[in-house]
């Protein structure tokens, strides 16, 4: 079994309304010192695979496929063999 | 003519596009999203609503569903096809328009009527009408049009963006409202042109789009 766990952002020329409004709620509450706060999306994936290519090939798939849209979010992930 | 309404789990404009078509004489019908086959109809609507929830992303989810297939074959063979708001985030996502709908550049719903511009009046959806200055319902929390530069310059050139608002009400780039593909079958568009057919509910703007469809 496999543990992919993927870290999606936007991309940085896309606006995060999201992490504009966090970054004003910090702010207010006296955290004066934030450039910027960017809001993403975590996913963790545990699924079978003959090997970690195999895997490795998987998991990218299913990101591209379905967990972000390219036309404006990036990603990165980790990817470990679980124990039995 | 013959039109499909696209039901998928969420959809809430569904009954008010059926509505509206059948008040131009349209047969229209209301098509699950899990059936596969569309050859029967002329011309294919995805309403409006929250399809899935909109987990993930706005229209994400149901672009996977088994109906998007037969969506695909409707436009290959050229037939009419249009998304209004969540229907034109389920079409960006599902790759028949470029771009992609995201949240409002303001926080939260923007629930309105917003004054548009035709910029291009010689599609087969804006034809019917006699001026460029319309004004439409809209309601949604994604409607932010975003393409990259090349992308919108490509929508300018290929005259492709058929709306725009007069004022950017949510922060869509070059003020994008609504456009069709490169081949001018298929429109998105955020603004609600279905609830807008009536003088008893104010506002009849809405009545060319229809006009103009059913005029080719």
């Amino acid at each position: 079994m496999y543990f992919g766990r993927v870290y999606v952002s936007y991309k940085q020329s896309v606006l995060d309304p999201q992490g504009e409004v966090i970054k004003s709620g910090l702010t207010h509450m006296g955290f004066n010192k934030i450039e910027s706060v960017k809001q993403g999306k975590y996913f963790e994936i545990k699924f079978a695979a003959a090997d970690m290519e195999q895997a490795k090939q998987e998991l990218v798939k299913m990101i591209e496929a379905l967990l972000i849209n390219a036309n404006t979010e990036t990603y990165r992930y980790d990817l470990k063999e679980l124990e039995d | 003519m013959k039109a499909a309404v696209i039901q998928f789990p969420g959809s809430n404009c569904d009954m008010d596009m059926m509505h509206a078509l059948q008040d131009f004489g349209v047969d229209a019908t209301l098509v699950s999203h899990n059936a596969t086959d569309l050859s029967d109809y002329d011309a294919i609507f995805l309403p409006g609503g929250f399809s899935f929830g909109d987990y993930l992303r706005s229209g994400a989810i149901a672009r996977f569903s088994p109906i998007m297939d037969a969506v695909k074959q409707a436009d290959e063979a050229g037939k009419t096809i249009v998304g209004i708001c969540n229907g034109f985030q389920i079409l960006t996502e599902a790759g028949l328009l470029p771009g992609q709908l995201m949240q409002n550049e303001h926080p939260g719903f923007l629930c309105d009527e917003v004054k548009l511009n035709i910029t291009n009046a010689d599609t087969e959806f804006s034809r019917a009408y006699p001026t460029n200055e319309i004004t439409l319902p809209v309601a949604h929390g994604e409607g932010r049009y975003y393409a990259d530069q090349a992308t919108i310059a490509d929508l300018e050139k290929n005259q492709q963006i058929v709306f725009k608002y007069r004022t950017n009400v949510n922060g869509s780039s070059d003020d994008i409202a609504g456009i069709t593909n490169q081949k001018g079958n298929v429109l998105g568009m955020m603004p609600h042109p279905e609830r807008a057919i009536e003088a008893i509910l104010g506002n009849t703007d809405g009545r060319k789009l229809f006009e103009s469809i059913l005029d080719n």
